[in-house]
């Protein structure tokens, strides 16, 4: 069973942001696998150890997101490739689903297409219900647990995490996941896998290699376009501390406030 | 049918989300200069109630799609009736309430209309014909204003919470249109079994107060006086990572980057340190107040109240207090 897991490079999420003519920028902090991906990845690895195949790793974005796949080899992937071409910058939501699932079909018999729940650059979640529209396949987010595959039979049970509570479902591979914390806990990588990382050299597939459409890629392409990027306003909060001789009258003092809020 | 500005509501089991409500009394605001009316768009199986309550909250008329294979929520049915209706209806704009479903059907459906979505909007407004919306991105450190210019529906989801919920005004009725579903059930692949639903809590996702615990509990035992709190205010539990992570409570608590983004009215956090990923969750809260042993606790800096002090004493104070002043 050959399964693909899309991973985004982004800044790590403690970076300091800073915004130059709508450019975010993050200092010298460092990139990072999306960490909601690292879950698609395990999970990719989980399955190959249980069910053979192979996984796959697939990132779209600039060069530098080369690093992103190296630490996809690392903990074990057995291919990666980035889709990477100028003609792709400013693509949005949809014309980077686009161009997975234009990937993820390249790659060839692949059962099992793994996304994270969202990338935490663009806080969006929308990718995977996209890019299952564009492959025609099932399409299940917010997996917490794989529950069983049937290879043979094509069919998958997961459980989904709603707000409220776990559905469990079944459904026909192949199937497009995007996952949630709580499926696994992702390993580290091996130092031999670094090795093997350091050395290898990452296939880059470019619009052309994958038949994309330029109508449909890239910034002119997009439906949803970008206005305006700024700092969020500092709340001027300036903390009032709550008093007190002893827990009772600290807590009669702190409800005083709340009811004055008026939010109970 | 001429309403350009849709509402879909969300749903569960008859269960309307209440951030459809909100969705549905901000849509009047920006159907009302374009001298529209708003159609709510209801899909289930036993939807009456649903329908009604959209009347009463300002609905100028409904679209349902009441049939059997709308009793679980699964993607493919869903989607394929909003897609059908918003081809043929052509509206201007869709909103939503931003929710794992929202989420779903609006990008899945937005891929078959070939228009943009934009989820977890904060701020709506119209200008030159089209929608400029702003949302959070980067776990809330920056604000982007974004827009979908040329393609209709543009289809939008908004934060919960974020948006004021409208008075419901009984014995309101409208024009009811009933459509009729795309897919039958031979050709839905998903087959929903069960449900694992932890019974009798608040979910923090539309609470209006939470109560949150972290490390500084201890324990699992820990949680018992946070939630006792969270009982008493009618709110839900919440967790920071660590609490999670050390196995204390599930992940369905966990508050943060990577769990789930609340905007409760109140915000209680006890024994959580305030890291930036557990900030990204909560710092839009209305009125946070933090408990720490620790006077240096990142917390305070976002906290409009604060108590120094050991939580295991001032959370049972506070239960105490509280029991006295609501008259429990
Ligand atoms: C990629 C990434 C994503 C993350 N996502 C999230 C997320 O979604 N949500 C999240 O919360 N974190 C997240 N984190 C983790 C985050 O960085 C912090 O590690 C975590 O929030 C710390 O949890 P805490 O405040 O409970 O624990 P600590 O930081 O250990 O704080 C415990 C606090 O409790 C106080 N305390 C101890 N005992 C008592 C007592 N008896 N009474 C009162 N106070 C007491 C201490 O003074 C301390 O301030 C993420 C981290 C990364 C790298
Ligand atoms: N540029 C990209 N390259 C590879 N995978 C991506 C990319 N953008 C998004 N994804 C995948 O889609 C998921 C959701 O992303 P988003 O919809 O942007 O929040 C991510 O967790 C990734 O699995």
């Amino acid at each position: 069973m050959n399964v693909v897991a899309c991973v985004k490079q982004t800044p790590d999420s403690a970076a300091k942001l800073q915004v130059e003519n709508k450019h975010v920028t993050w200092g010298d902090a460092p990139l990072i696998v999306n960490p909601w991906d690292e879950y698609a990845v395990e999970e990719s690895l989980l399955l190959k150890e249980k069910f053979g195949g192979k996984a796959v790793a697939i990132s779209m974005g600039p060069e530098t997101a080369v690093e992103a796949l190296k630490t996809c080899l690392a903990v074990g992937c057995d291919e990666t490739y980035l889709v990477s071409d100028p003609v792709l910058k400013g693509s949005d939501v949809s014309s980077t689903a686009y161009a997975l699932a234009k990937a993820i079909g390249k790659v060839g018999e692949v059962d099992l297409a793994l996304f994270g729940r969202q990338a935490i650059d663009g806080d969006s979640g929308l990718t995977a219900a996209q890019v299952a529209r564009y492959l025609g396949w099932t399409l299940l987010t917010y997996v917490i647990k794989i529950v069983e595959i049937d290879p043979a039979a094509k069919t998958i049970k997961v459980e989904r995490m709603m707000e409220e509570g776990r559905q469990v479902c079944t459904a026909k591979l192949p199937a497009v996941v995007s996952v949630v914390k709580g499926i696994n806990e992702p390993r580290y990588p091996s130092f031999m896998g670094i090795r093997k990382a350091a050395k290898a050299t990452i296939p880059v597939w470019k619009a052309a290699d994958l038949g994309l459409d330029t109508a449909k890629i890239g910034a002119a392409a997009a439906a949803v376009a970008w206005v305006d990027i700024y700092p969020m306003p500092v709340k001027e909060t300036k903390v009032e501390m709550i008093q007190g001789s002893s827990p009772a009258e600290i807590a009669a003092n702190l409800v005083d406030k709340i009811m004055a809020e008026k939010v109970i | 049918m001429a309403n350009k500005v849709w509402v879909y509501i969300d749903q569960f089991k008859g269960t309307p989300n209440p951030a459809s409500w909100e969705a549905l009394g901000f849509a009047k605001t920006i159907a009302a200069p374009m001298g529209s009316g708003v159609t709510a768009v209801v899909m289930g199986s036993g939807v009456d109630a649903v329908v009604q309550k959209a009347f009463t909250f300002g609905a100028d008329s409904v679209m349902v799609c009441d049939d059997v294979t709308l009793a679980d929520y699964r993607v493919e049915p869903y989607a394929a009736v909003l897609v059908k209706i918003a081809s043929e209806g052509k509206p201007e704009v869709i909103f939503g309430a931003t929710s794992t479903r929202g989420r779903d059907i609006f990008s899945a459906a937005a891929a078959d209309l070939t228009t943009g979505v934009i989820p977890d909007a904060t701020e709506v407004v119209s200008k030159d014909g089209a929608l400029v919306v702003t949302r959070p991105v980067y776990a809330g450190k920056l604000l982007s204003t974004v827009v979908c210019k040329e393609r209709r529906p543009q289809m939008i989801l908004l934060r919960p919470r974020a948006f004021p919920a409208p008075v419901e005004t009984a014995g309101k009725s409208g024009e009811v249109v009933k459509v009729a579903p795309v897919l039958d059930e031979s050709n839905i692949v998903t087959k929903v079994t069960e449900y694992i639903v932890e019974e009798g809590q608040v979910s923090v996702d539309s609470a209006a107060v939470i109560v949150s615990g972290g490390r500084g509990v201890n324990g699992p035992e820990g949680f018992e006086p946070i939630r006792n709190l969270a009982k008493v205010l009618n709110g839900a539990v919440g967790a920071s990572r660590a609490a999670v992570d050390a196995g204390w409570i599930p992940y369905v608590h966990q508050v943060g980057q990577t769990g789930k983004v609340v905007s409760p009215d109140l915000y209680i956090a006890a024994g959580i340190s305030g890291a930036v990923q557990h900030q990204a969750g909560m710092r839009t809260a209305k009125v946070i107040v933090a408990i720490n042993k620790d006077v240096e606790a990142p917390i305070f800096n976002l906290a409009k109240y604060g108590v120094v002090g050991d939580l295991f004493q001032i959370v049972p104070a506070l239960i105490e207090e509280f029991k006295k002043r609501l008259g429990k």
